[in-house]
């Protein structure tokens, strides 16, 4: 199904304001993923509230699913915890509106497969996430050939639309997954699922110029960063680095035996953000 | 009800099925589903590779699988003429085979060397397995660690034949996450990996894929029964887990508007319990595995882990097709309890002589619920598509004999 582009793309607002003062700063951002809930509502918020204080540039949430089809184990694993302690997407969509509450200025991206939007009605799905602050939305399993499910309605009603583009997306492809792309364009960086493989950063170069042929867009890079030192290369390697297993993986260690937060949960999981985040602005 | 034409031209060119089927799935799989579906595309205008898929399907599967006549059951129950179209009787003992030898012969035109697929039962596993020894391919067959220990047999088989059997500890570890596992794997090796799925489910162009390969039931049990009665049968009835014998046996009957179709669903321990895999009868649109479909899922869109005491029935979803002929009203879907398919299943062994698989003893419970009442010239064909030497084990432990 080929959909002619959106005239007009949404104003990109805090997402653009936020690389232009990288830009400014002349360094790259850290973008951090967590999981929505997870370990449990309360410490998740807390986590997620925490973030920007911690360095974080741009924010993810992932919003849980029980089939997440392109994540490893440790994501799987988040939504799971998430869901088993109640996590809904009504309470994502709260979770979001008390950090845009908090933090005017931190771009927030809702990440996650399309299942549970189109369950909770997409209309409906993006009207709370509007009211909620939300600035763009990454849905893995919604590739160009289905932009009439959400992509379309969301850019028509201002909501960033942001594109995967992979190892396997070859120049002849690339116009098409950019075409109805916005706010930025996320690299995945290897073939596979999230947080699995180590990246290298010499092909990652290659892959990023080779994207900024084909548009103006910030390009982010993700999968497989975990040290503050790659942090920092493939930050500069392109606009932003994203980090997302590596950090419900610190999540993970500071839980008890029945998965619940040990104290010092929090602090843990900031301290590894801020220290990746010295690694950008190093 | 809708009024069509025709109900076999679909999909269209993206993947749908009316609301039903297209392309879920990441960005970095979507080159190679263009791919595929080119590369079929392709193969279906060539007519080398359908005298391929003959030869195999004549010589090594034994195609074509008989007709037969169940006569004793037909005078047993009282009412309508009962047949059964033998696809147990395939090599590897199920229709399954049918499939993956289209899509083996279809991923060596591509140039792929290595296999993957998902399992629940162990019967598309093993079929699997099996063309990929007689290909000599490598095949890694992804089944979910509850299936494993409940599919013993069939697991030794997969392992006798050469192929790596993973053991899926992830999710609910059952047939879903085995999908899931498996895609995985496919997005880490798209270069050289061909995912042969075992049902009609999947992305664009799976679902029809897969149904032209099973389609060979159908148009041969459309032959056969000219052959003996001179006309069209008045009913079909087979089981449904992902749907792929029976759309099979009903694609080339849809626009035969006297036949009547009845698809059979596993409704476990009964719907109301909520313990089922009837994804039609207590599912909703939902989007998995790369495809819109019914799927047994929460309010809030998770998805929810079937039951059936069959492996092979026990998937949340349906595939595309299905869910549109059940829309559009072509299909009847009716459903079989545990229970039901036990007593067939018993029924089965001892007035035919024939010991079915768990999965088809549900399409029969419905046979037996609806023949009595029906006409003596009525004409009912049952697929018969999987024999159940697999499910001795199961039956055993249910009747509380020890082995």
């Amino acid at each position: 199904m080929t959909e002619a582009a959106v005239a007009i793309a949404p104003d990109s607002g805090r997402i653009a304001a936020r690389f232009a003062a990288l830009k400014a700063e002349g360094r790259g951002g850290l973008v951090t993923y967590v999981t929505a809930g997870d370990p449990n509502y309360e410490t998740g918020l807390e986590i997620l509230l925490g973030l920007p204080d911690a360095g974080a540039d741009i924010v993810e949430i992932g919003m849980p699913f029980t089939d997440p089809m392109a994540d490893g184990p440790a994501i799987q694993a988040a939504g799971l915890r998430a869901l088993h302690n109640g996590q809904t997407m009504k309470k994502t969509l709260a979770m979001a509106t008390e950090f845009r509450a908090k933090h005017p200025e931190t771009p927030l991206v809702l990440m996650g497969y399309y299942n549970p939007i189109y369950s909770y009605g997409v209309d409906r799905f993006l009207q709370d996430a509007i009211a909620a602050g939300i600035d763009g939305l990454i849905v893995v399993d919604l590739p160009p050939e289905e932009d009439v499910e959400l992509c379309i309605p969301a850019l028509q009603a201002g909501v960033n639309f942001i594109r995967l583009a992979t190892p396997t997306t070859d120049d002849k492809r690339l116009p098409k997954v950019l075409q109805n792309t916005s706010g930025f364009v996320y690299y995945v960086s290897i073939l596979g699922i999230t947080g699995t493989k180590e990246i290298q950063a010499d092909p990652v170069r290659g892959a990023v110029a080779r994207i900024r042929r084909h548009t103006d867009l910030p390009i982010v890079v993700g999968f497989g960063i975990r040290s503050p030192e790659q942090a920092r290369e493939i930050s500069r390697a392109a606009d932003a680095a994203v980090i997302g297993s590596a950090i419900i993986e610190k999540v993970k260690a500071n839980l008890d035996d029945q998965g619940a937060p040990l104290p010092g949960c929090t602090q843990a999981v900031l301290d590894y953000v801020a220290a990746l985040a010295q690694g950008v602005r190093r | 009800m809708q009024q069509l034409n025709s109900y076999r031209t679909g999909p269209d060119e993206s993947g749908r099925f009316g609301l039903y089927g297209g392309r879920f799935v990441a960005e970095t799989l979507m080159p190679l589903i263009l791919q595929v579906q080119q590369a079929y595309e392709d193969a279906k205008a060539d007519p080398s590779f359908q005298a391929e898929i003959d030869y195999y399907a004549k010589h090594y599967v034994g195609r074509p699988s008989p007709l037969y006549f169940a006569k004793r059951m037909t005078e047993h129950l009282g009412g309508a003429k009962i047949y059964f179209k033998r696809d147990e009787l395939n090599h590897t003992g199920s229709h399954k085979i049918n499939n993956v030898m289209g899509q083996i012969l279809l991923a060596r035109r591509m140039g792929k060397t290595r296999i993957i697929a998902e399992t629940g039962a162990g019967q598309h596993g093993v079929a699997t397995a099996t063309a990929c020894a007689l290909f000599d391919m490598p095949c890694k067959v992804y089944m979910g660690s509850v299936d494993v220990a409940r599919q013993s047999p069939n697991v030794f088989r997969m392992k006798l034949l050469g192929a790596e059997v993973e053991a899926v500890e992830s999710g609910s570890k059952t047939l879903k996450d085995a999908l899931n596992e498996a895609m995985r794997d496919w997005v880490a090796n798209v270069e050289d990996t061909f995912y042969i799925i075992g049902t009609v489910a999947g992305p664009h162009p799976y679902p029809a894929m897969v149904r032209d390969f099973q389609s060979v039931i159908g148009n041969e049990t459309k032959e056969q029964m000219m052959e003996a009665e001179g006309r069209l049968p008045d009913t079909l009835v087979a089981c449904i887990g992902g749907g792929s014998n029976a759309m099979g046996l009903f694609h080339p009957f849809l626009d035969d508007k006297s036949v009547k179709i009845i698809g059979v669903e596993a409704a476990g321990k009964g719907i109301e319990t909520g313990e089922h895999a009837a994804s039609l009868t207590g599912g909703r649109p939902g989007v998995l595995h790369g495809n819109r479909m019914y799927l047994i899922q929460d309010e809030d869109g998770q998805v929810v882990e079937p039951y059936s005491i069959s492996a092979g029935l026990d998937y949340p979803g349906i595939g595309p097709e299905h869910s549109w002929l059940k829309d559009t009203g072509r299909v009847t879907y009716a459903s079989a309890t545990d229970m039901d398919a036990v007593e067939a299943f018993q029924f089965c062994c001892k007035m035919e002589g024939i010991i079915p698989a768990l999965e088809p003893s549900h399409a029969l419970a419905h046979v037996m619920r609806i023949a009595p009442d029906l006409p003596k010239d009525h004409i009912i064909v049952m697929n018969l598509c999987g024999r159940g030497d697999k499910d001795v084990t199961t039956i055993a432990n249910l009747l509380g004999v020890k082995l």
